[in-house]
């Protein structure tokens, strides 16, 4: 709807922000320097609103924070931007100028009159029209979220209604503004900057578009197949089906990262080939063929690129300690080069960076020459080009901005009688991901050391559950061990665990149906359980 | 920017909008001693090291907390800011151990510097003898307040930098100290372990408990969550021994979080490291050449159809790891099939 998956505004800039949205996001755990912006900003007088089941650390410095049943975000926005239609608060200028499908979008927020917001999402309507009136009146306001938003059934429903927001209040394209979508990991924005996805090559040109393929065609002198490709929950579905016969993973740990984990397990063990590149002899690699061992980032050069899609240098700062360890870029090449293949000899990463540049518009100025200097942020078209801080200044990335009207759609894996509690997942602040890398740390263990699920006090009660017992969370899927932390950060009805614990693994309990129907991403913040004492 | 003219011990300075006397000074190399002084945190004016005489302003006021302006004459010397100036300094040593040598600050430390600076050599006062216990309860870091200054600078940075506010300084006179809410030991406080106070820390008591000096430093970029921190991995005979945040990086400005500052170097030098390639035969995993597994794998993966082949990508992985990857996928297994976990 506007052309462009990124952060918006950066890191920089949206210290400058009059008022925050903060949604489906423990920026203080996860992305714990943009959390002390935050902090510093509402300090000096920034609004702050979180939208949140859970009472997270960044509740403390909220002016309004709206506890909503878990999976009922798209009512509760649609129920802001109806209150923003309804108070007059809406910037009629910028809709009238720069979007489209207004008058449709205006026509769908008939079926989100305050009382029935507050119906489907347990928020008072006195909340959310104030939370409304404090986002339009912030002038500048920055919405910031991350997979709280994204790990839904109805994720893109979610990121839409965040976007309509944002739309009809004109909160685009200037400092302090903006969609802000905080990236989990190092270089994800990076990875599908490359292409590493199903459907587009790097800086996201589509597969499909017959003169995209026809230019890589002609750069890499092959045939290239057209029709996007399978997403990685795809794939374990085709596995199961014996389509998928062999598959290379590299530097990701599945079996403890993928939800409904027991499957993904299974799945692998199915494989008639799976190699694994990775720095670790990890989970996954366990169930490897071949097992091929890489360098880590301090080991090689390269580039990542951050949430602001800031591409920046990665240097090498040691040498390989005794092994024979290569770069990534280099065992891939070298496979194919095994296989016969031409046009990957590489003598370096920067000769890689000179390709991508010759190939991506965004990244088109982006060389090793300019990174020794500082970061740069794509879209970079040109050598003389200074990069983009700040996306859609002049026009959105499509041309217009589009609303788009939503319904309130309810989460399909609901409690009930057998599995009458929600899990939600997230990451705590001294660990990261599946612990391969932080779980080697002797310092991070002693100040977490075990899954911790947290447990309401009036569920810990009623199940007869104390601070600090065993338990066994189960779900559909499976079942797992932990310890108790009993809690009213989780309301009544929800339990939170991590999935940083390869013994207490969360992502066996996750689902891997009910996928966003768009994005394909799966419910990982969502699953009914049950828990009991061991 | 507004830039003015002024005079400090002779010497016409150029200065900038909103600078203090003392950045000002410090920005023309003119060194005026101070010991609560962060160009991080808001002027506090606590140590009264930075005194200085400006022409028409009585008394001796502190440079950092004192706007430069235009035309405005500053001497930061002078027989009575010399003695003033010792005299401070004798009644903060007078409460300080002076076994520098073995003090996790030495060589670091802000107040060995002013102390030579001011050619302090003789205590007049007789020291007195404190024995605050350590708090060695966070795993990287220890607070041992016989070291203190009680510059704040710990206490500002929790406030002004992270924002935690986990420690305070409490009590008054002679009782002030760093403290915890309730007094309890770090590990059981609000603190997040992210060590921005030890970095700001000017003497030994807020310390790395394993910090060898660097010899060489490489900057880089942290390798966890996505903002992308600027990090100087600081090496010693091959191995990474320190990381400090980049104060020019414009993600991070200096700071880092926990894992970012003490979560690196294990990993990476850990001895579970795989070290070469490895073939699952009967019986388990061997060590193999890579000739051996490149060949497995390149003639394996040709054997199958497009359609049967399939590649997990990295959001860890460079952008030329993962260029070459998709390039792989495409134009060498001539699929689609390449996704990563950017929904996971």
């Amino acid at each position: 709807m506007l052309g462009s998956g990124a952060m918006t505004n950066s890191i920089g800039d949206i210290a400058l922000a009059g008022c925050y949205l903060l949604i489906g996001a423990n920026t203080s755990e996860t992305h714990p320097v943009i959390g002390f912006d935050i902090k510093q900003a509402v300090k000096s007088g920034s609004g702050l609103v979180i939208i949140n089941p859970v009472k997270i650390p960044l509740v403390r410095y909220a002016d309004l924070w709206l506890r909503n049943k878990p999976g009922t975000d798209v009512a509760l926005l649609m129920g802001m931007a109806r209150s923003i239609l309804d108070e007059g608060l809406a910037d009629l200028d910028f809709i009238n100028e720069r979007c489209e499908g207004f008058e449709e979008f205006k026509r769908a927020l008939a079926e989100f009159d305050l009382k029935t917001v507050e119906g489907i999402t347990g928020v008072g309507a006195k909340d959310i029209s104030r939370a409304a009136s404090m986002y339009a009146r912030g002038n500048p306001s920055s919405i910031l979220y991350a997979m709280g938003v994204t790990q839904h059934s109805h994720g893109t429903d979610n990121v839409m209604a965040i976007a309509n927001l944002a739309l009809m209040t004109g909160n685009f394209g200037k400092p302090g503004s903006g969609v802000n979508p905080l990236r989990g990991q190092n270089n994800v924005q990076g990875a599908c900057d490359m292409g590493a996805l199903p459907d587009v090559y790097t800086g996201y040109q589509k597969v499909c578009n017959p003169d995209a393929r026809s230019k890589f065609e002609t750069a890499w002198g092959v045939k290239l197949p057209d029709g996007p490709g399978l997403t990685v929950t795809e794939m374990f579905k085709k596995i199961d089906q014996g389509l998928i016969k062999a598959l290379y993973i590299v530097g990701e740990n599945p079996v403890l990262s993928d939800p409904d984990a027991g499957h993904v397990r299974q799945s692998l063990e199915k494989l008639e080939l799976l190699v694994v590149q990775d720095i670790f002899m990890t989970e996954t690699a366990r169930l490897a063929h071949v097992v091929l061992p890489a360098v880590s980032f301090a080991e090689k050069e390269g580039t990542f690129t951050n949430t602001e899609r800031r591409v920046q240098k990665v240097r090498k700062a040691v040498e390989l300690e005794h092994g024979k360890a290569l770069p990534d870029w280099k065992i891939t090449g070298l496979i194919a080069q095994q296989m016969g293949a031409d046009g990957f000899s590489y003598q370096s990463s920067e000769e890689i960076m000179t390709e991508i540049a010759s190939l991506t518009p965004s990244y088109a100025g982006i060389s090793y020459k300019r990174l020794e200097e500082e970061g740069l942020q794509w879209p970079c078209p040109s050598n003389e080009h200074p990069g983009t801080s700040i996306l859609h200044v002049e026009r959105f990335a499509r041309g217009k901005g589009r609303f788009m009207p939503l319904e309130y759609r309810p989460a399909p894996e609901a409690p009930d009688s057998e599995y009458p509690l929600l899990l939600t997942t997230g990451r705590n602040i001294f660990h990261y991901h599946t612990g391969t890398m932080t779980r080697k740390s002797a310092g991070l263990n002693a100040l977490s050391g075990q899954e911790l699920v947290n447990i309401s006090t009036g569920d810990a009660a009623r199940l007869k559950i104390k601070d600090g017992d065993n338990v066994y969370v189960s779900s559909r899927r499976g079942k797992v061990a932990a310890s108790a932390r009993i809690t009213d950060d989780v309301p009544e009805g929800l339990a939170f665990m991590t999935f940083h614990f390869a013994e207490s693994a969360a992502n066996i309990l996750m689902s891997a149906d009910n996928l966003d129907p768009i994005a394909k991403i799966p419910p990982l913040k969502m699953a009914s359980v049950k828990i009991a004492r061991i | 920017m507004e830039t003015f003219k002024l005079k400090i011990d002779d010497r016409q300075i150029n200065a900038g909008g909103g600078d203090t006397v003392l950045q000002a000074a410090l920005k023309a190399g003119i060194y005026i001693p101070n010991l609560c002084y962060d160009p991080r945190l808001a002027p506090y004016g606590g140590c009264r090291m930075c005194i200085v005489e400006i022409e028409g302003t009585r008394g001796f006021p502190a440079a950092c907390t004192t706007r430069a302006s235009d035309g405005m004459v500053v001497k930061t010397y002078g027989p009575q800011l010399d003695r003033l100036r010792l005299d401070t300094l004798e009644l903060l040593l007078s409460d300080h151990p002076t076994d520098c040598l073995t003090c996790p600050g030495n060589q670091r430390c802000e107040l060995q510097k002013v102390a030579s600076f001011l050619g302090y050599n003789q205590r007049s006062l007789k020291p007195r003898k404190s024995d605050h216990p350590i708090d060695d309860s966070n795993p990287f870091f220890n607070l041992d307040r016989n070291y203190c200054v009680l510059c704040a600078r710990c206490v500002r940075t929790c406030d002004e930098v992270t924002g935690i506010n986990a420690i305070e300084l409490i009590n008054r006179g002679d009782e002030s100290r760093v403290s915890t809410f309730a007094g309890s030991r770090l590990a059981e406080s609000e603190c997040r372990s992210c060590g921005e106070c030890m970095v700001s820390c000017p003497v030994g008591a807020i310390h790395a408990k394993n910090s060898p000096v660097a010899t060489e430093e490489t900057a880089t970029i942290c390798p966890y969550c996505g903002v992308g921190c600027g990090i100087y991995l600081g090496t010693r005979q091959g191995k990474i021994v320190s990381v400090r945040g980049n104060e020019a990086s414009p993600s991070n400005r200096g700071s880092l979080c926990v894992k970012g500052r003490f979560g690196i170097n294990e990993f990476v030098h850990h001895s579970e490291r795989l070290k070469s390639p490895r073939v699952k035969k009967e019986g388990g995993f061997e060590s193999a050449e890579w000739e051996e597994a490149l060949r497995i794998a390149g003639d394996k993966l040709s054997g199958y159809k497009p359609e049967e082949v399939a590649v997990i990508a990295s959001a860890k992985a460079t952008n030329e790891d993962n260029y070459v990857l998709q390039k792989f996928t495409r134009a060498v297994l001539g699929t689609n099939n390449i996704d990563h976990c950017a929904r996971l």
